[in-house]
C-alpha cells in the first residue's frame, strides 16, 4: 500500500495542462513548417493516391531532427507531429512519477509497462 | 492538383469533419477517412495515418477540460492503457499486412456499427460491488468526485480488458479514436457511470492513438504535407463542435449523421469489395 496518499485531483489538473501544452507547441512547430512548405512548394502538383512510404528522413526520431535542423517544411511539420505524438507518451512518464513518488508500486509498474509498449511502437524493432 | 490548392481543400474537409465528429461525440476519425479516401482518392494508408495524429491532437487538446472536473477515473484508465497500446500495436502490424482494400472493408463496418452506437441511449446496469480484480487494483471511484461522493463499484474487468484491446486494434488499424468501443467496455461491461465512462475514454484515446502513430511514423505512412492540414483542421473544426454542442439540437443531429455515416460505410464497403481504387 501506498504511504502518502496520491493528491489525484492535483495530478489530473496537471496532466491535463501538459497534454495542452503539448498539443499547443506542437500546432505551432506544424504551422510554421506549414508555412515554410507551402512558400517552397505550394505551386508543385500532388498527389496521395498513390502509396510509395515516406523516406528515412521523414521516419525516425533523430532523423525528423535532422531533417528539420536543415530548414526542410516537411521537416519541420514531422518534428511537431513527432512532438504531438510525444505528448500522450509525456503524460504517462509524468504518471509514472508520480506513482513512484507515493511509492505505489502496482501503479508504477502499469505506467512503466505503458511506457515501454509506446517506445516500442515509437522506435521500431530495428 | 497543386499543393496549395490539395492543402486548403484538405484543410476544409477536415474542419467539417472535426466539427461533425464533435457533435456526434464520434470524433473526427471516422468522418476524415471516408473524406479523404472517397472524395479525395488519397490511398487508405495514408488517410490512416493523418488521422491518427489528428485523433491525438483532438483528444490531448481537449484534456485539460475533462481532468479538471476530476470525473475521470486515473487507475482505469491508466490500466486499461496495457490493453488498448498492445492491441494498438497489433492493429499496426495488422494494418501493415492488410490489403487496403480489406482495410476499407472493416472500416466500412465499424463505421456502420459505430453510427448505431452512437444513436443508443446510455443505459447502463451500475455495478453492485466490485469484483475481486477490482478491488486489487483500487479501480472503485467516487462520484461526484469529493471525498463525500458516492463510491461506485467497478466489475467485469476481465471482459473491459478483451474489450479495450480490441478498441486499440480498431484504433490503430482504421486511424479512429474507438472512443464508442472503449465506452462501452467502460459502460456496459465494467459499470462506471456513464460520466465518468466517456471522460475516462476520452482520457485515454490519446496515448491508444499515439502508440498505432507510432508504428506507421516508422514505417514511413505519415506524410507530413498530408497530416498537416488533416490535424489543424480536425482540431480546429472540433473546438468549433464543442461550442456548438451546447446549444445543439444533438440528437436530431445525431440521427441525420448517422444516416450519413451508414451511406459512407457502404461506400468503403462497395469500393473494397469491389476492388475500386481506395
Amino acid at each position: 500500500m501506498s504511504k502518502t496518499a496520491l493528491d489525484e485531483a492535483r495530478l489530473e489538473r496537471r496532466l491535463g495542462a501538459l497534454l495542452r501544452a503539448g498539443v499547443l507547441a506542437a500546432a505551432t512547430l506544424v504551422l510554421i513548417g506549414a508555412a515554410l512548405l507551402l512558400w517552397q512548394h505550394g505551386g508543385e502538383r500532388v498527389s496521395f493516391a498513390h502509396f510509395s512510404g515516406e523516406p528515412r528522413a521523414l521516419r525516425h526520431p533523430l532523423a525528423i531532427a535532422a531533417d528539420a535542423a536543415s530548414g526542410s517544411g516537411r521537416g519541420l511539420i514531422q518534428l511537431g507531429l513527432l512532438l504531438l505524438i510525444a505528448t500522450p507518451v509525456a503524460r504517462v512518464a509524468f504518471a509514472a512519477v508520480a506513482f513512484w513518488r507515493v511509492r505505489d508500486r502496482l501503479y508504477l509498474g502499469v505506467t512503466l509497462w505503458v511506457l515501454a509498449v509506446l517506445a516500442f511502437s515509437l522506435l521500431g524493432t530495428r | 492538383m497543386t499543393l496549395l490548392a490539395f492543402t486548403a481543400l484538405i484543410a476544409l474537409g477536415s474542419f467539417v469533419a472535426g466539427t461533425v465528429g464533435a457533435l456526434t461525440g464520434l470524433g473526427g476519425g471516422v468522418i476524415v477517412v471516408p473524406l479523404l479516401t472517397l472524395a479525395l482518392g488519397v490511398d487508405i494508408r495514408y488517410a490512416v495515418g493523418a488521422s491518427l495524429v489528428s485523433v491525438i491532437a483532438t483528444s490531448s487538446g481537449a484534456a485539460a477540460a475533462y481532468l479538471r472536473d476530476g470525473y475521470v477515473n486515473l487507475r482505469v484508465g491508466l490500466f486499461l492503457e496495457i490493453a488498448t497500446t498492445l492491441g494498438a500495436l497489433a492493429g499496426g502490424a495488422l494494418g501493415v499486412w492488410l490489403s487496403p482494400d480489406r482495410v476499407a472493408v472493416i472500416f466500412g463496418i465499424v463505421l456502420a456499427v459505430s453510427a448505431v452506437l452512437s444513436l443508443r441511449a446510455p443505459a447502463r446496469v451500475a455495478a453492485s460491488a466490485s469484483d475481486r480484480l477490482a478491488v486489487l487494483l483500487r479501480l472503485g471511484g467516487r462520484l461526484p468526485p469529493v471525498a463525500g461522493g458516492d463510491a461506485y463499484a467497478v466489475r467485469g474487468v476481465p471482459g473491459g480488458f478483451a474489450l479495450m484491446f480490441g478498441a486499440g486494434v480498431a484504433s490503430s488499424l482504421l486511424g479512429i479514436g474507438s472512443g464508442a468501443i472503449k465506452v462501452l467496455a467502460l459502460d456496459r461491461v465494467m459499470g462506471l457511470p456513464f460520466k465518468v465512462s466517456t471522460t475516462t475514454s476520452n482520457f485515454m484515446i490519446g496515448v491508444t492513438a499515439a502508440a498505432g502513430a507510432g508504428v506507421y511514423l516508422n514505417r514511413g505512412y505519415i506524410d507530413p504535407a498530408l497530416a498537416m492540414p488533416v490535424m489543424l483542421g480536425v482540431l480546429a473544426g472540433s473546438f468549433l463542435g464543442a461550442r456548438l454542442l451546447a446549444q445543439a439540437p444533438v440528437a436530431r443531429l445525431r440521427l441525420v449523421f448517422a444516416v450519413v455515416l451508414w451511406l459512407l460505410a457502404a461506400q468503403m464497403i462497395y469500393n473494397g469489395l469491389t476492388d475500386h481504387h481506395v
